[in-house]
């Protein structure tokens, strides 16, 4: 199961970074989002409750870092769905492998991806003179949560295309990633929102892996930020990978 | 035992549209099984239940002596599939597919690479194996998944329309490879839409119509229920028409000739038999204009069966009259 699992992640990596087409929204897309908030609101770390920062972008980083992951997400999705419409996913289903790995596979690719894209973030905001206030131990640890988030966002994408199995309407859902992570705690904080947002985002596991992945960055690291953030990147990971599992059974009954 | 064996094989999707309604098939091992149909037929339907892409609502089906609902794995780890349109990873290269599909066969890996070498040899890649599969030409990618699907040496080989769109040499050099795998005693079953494919490759031949086996057979006994071979004659001179149809019911029932004939006889013996008439007819002073034997084809075997022509019946030719080589 573990050759077959690693033989397949290291298909949908390779793929994925031949596609330069896919990769690139991941890292301009965000990047461009993050300098416009970053110039226009920077004053709003001057508001009564705002968290103690250095700047708006070392608070905006781990917003950014999970809107890419998000993307991520998204791009794994297509990838699968084009793989049914090709015919490719035929031939795995075909295959005398455990059928869970073409999940396992395709989520397994991702982590390799969302580290790149969390150091590529951790970078491009130290560049522009962002802190990690937790040192080499919260860069660890953002590049923890925002693996175990990007393969979590993967297995939503995987769980879209193995019940629509067209890439198209797998795209479809990008809109709707981002309307959930406007109602997150990812962009502003959440003791700034007012309601329904404050309760939407206090739901929403996106505003915990954004705080997770933010604490290290603006502050001393917080056990409790960093274990939320790891829980709910982890949570998302398990029930998702579980709902493209039966997808994917789903998919293979009424083929 | 049967190396493809179904017995009142079932699929009814949702709606109830019935795709397959209760196909029996035997196929013994070693043998090359043509299976024709029209599109809608259940063709493809069929070889997904076979090949544990689908699951049957009703009956049963055992391919290598297990079954395909019960025991889907040990299906898979013998089987080869070659399914519609070559489906291929296009970014991939053809050497990474081949090794990536040996990994997924369970070789060890210093096993994959020797594999991977061979099959890539056997079906003429080797100069193209470090490209990437969207550069191929469509007789490449038939090819490679030809290849792919044998990388296990699969008892049962499935090749779902293998040469549809093919150029007449790519079609000539999958027959050849379909040749070689039944000369190795692997049994394969053949979906195709070019009936010359079937009546070349195909041992025997079932045709499938809205969803049931409505003929099976050798080529030549489903062409012989259809009829018998005709000779159409004509002559130098029209006005011996009447004296030639005297002798020519010696040899067989006369029948209404095809347009640009002068006159039709059954001839039941086949080609055996055109020598003595054309000396029947020299005795008896007819100078004849021209000759064809005409041998009912698996087309009318097919119209008889299904009331229409196949789709593809239309696009046979020979290979053997070839086009240029294809794009390397």
């Amino acid at each position: 199961m573990t050759r077959i699992v690693l033989a397949l992640a290291q298909r949908a990596l390779r793929n994925a970074l031949r596609r330069p087409q896919y990769l690139a929204p991941l890292i301009i897309f965000p990047s461009l989002f993050l300098a416009v908030n970053t110039g226009g609101l920077e004053r709003t770390t001057e508001l009564p409750g705002f968290p103690d920062v250095r700047g708006f972008l070392d608070f905006q980083l781990s917003a950014a870092i999970t809107q890419s992951l998000l993307i991520g997400g998204v791009q794994a999705g297509i990838a699968q769905a084009l793989e049914i419409e090709g015919g490719f996913f035929d031939r795995l289903a075909t295959s005398p492998i455990p059928r869970t790995a073409i999940v396992f596979g395709r989520v397994l690719a991702t982590v390799p991806l969302a580290l790149f894209q969390v150091a590529a973030f951790l970078v491009i905001g130290l560049a522009f003179g962002a802190h990690i206030e937790g040192g080499w131990a919260g860069v660890a640890l953002v590049l923890l949560i925002g693996s175990v988030a990007g393969a979590g966002f993967a297995a939503i994408g995987v769980a879209l295309a193995l019940r629509a199995r067209n890439a198209s309407l797998v795209q479809g859902i990008f809109p709707i990633a981002f309307v959930v992570l406007f109602l997150s705690s990812a962009f502003f904080p959440r003791d700034l929102l007012s309601a329904p947002a404050s309760w939407i985002a206090a739901y929403n596991p996106l505003s915990y892996i954004a705080e997770g992945m933010r604490n290290p960055i603006i502050a001393s690291i917080s056990s409790e930020a960093v274990l939320e953030g790891l829980a709910a990147a982890a949570g998302l990971l398990g029930v998702m990978v579980g709902i493209s599992i039966a997808a994917l059974r789903g998919r293979l009954r009424e083929a | 035992m049967a190396a493809i064996e179904t017995v009142g094989l079932e699929r009814e999707f949702k709606g109830g549209l019935k795709a397959v309604g209760g196909v029996d098939i035997s196929i013994a091992p070693g043998e090359v099984y043509g299976f024709l149909g029209p599109n809608g037929a259940g063709k493809t339907t069929t070889v997904r239940m076979l090949v544990t892409l689908l699951r049957p609502t009703g009956g049963e089906a055992r391919v290598a002596g297990h079954d395909v609902a019960r025991e889907p794995d040990a299906v898979r780890r013998r089987i080869g599939v070659a399914l519609q349109d070559a489906a291929l990873d296009l970014l991939m290269t053809g050497r990474e597919l081949m090794e990536l599909q040996a990994k997924l066969h369970g070789f060890a890996p210093r096993d994959v690479r020797p594999r991977a070498d061979a099959l890539i040899d056997r079906v003429g890649l080797v100069e193209a194996q470090d490209r990437r599969v969207g550069t191929y030409s469509g007789g490449m990618r038939r090819r490679l998944d030809l290849a792919m699907a044998l990388i296990h040496e699969p008892e049962v080989l499935f090749l779902d329309e293998p040469t549809t769109g093919l150029d007449p040499v790519s079609r000539r050099t999958l027959w050849e490879e379909v040749s070689r795998l039944k000369d190795e005693g692997t049994t394969v079953f053949l979906t195709t839409q070019y009936l010359e494919e079937a009546d070349q490759l195909a041992d025997r031949v079932g045709i499938i119509n809205a969803g049931l086996l409505v003929a099976e057979g050798t080529p030549a006994e489903l062409k012989a229920e259809v009829g018998i071979p005709h000779l159409e004659v004509t002559f130098a001179d029209g006005s011996e028409t009447g004296r030639a149809r005297e002798v020519l019911t010696q040899f067989g029932e006369l029948r209404p000739p095809q347009p640009g004939s002068d006159v039709s006889v059954g001839l039941a013996s086949g080609a055996t038999g055109v020598a003595p008439v054309v000396r029947a007819l020299d005795e008896a002073g007819v100078i004849v204009g021209s000759l064809e034997l005409v041998e009912p084809t698996l087309d009318d075997v097919f119209v008889e069966k299904t009331g229409r022509h196949l789709e593809g019946a239309g696009d046979d030719q020979d290979p053997d009259a070839a086009a240029g080589p294809e794009p390397a």
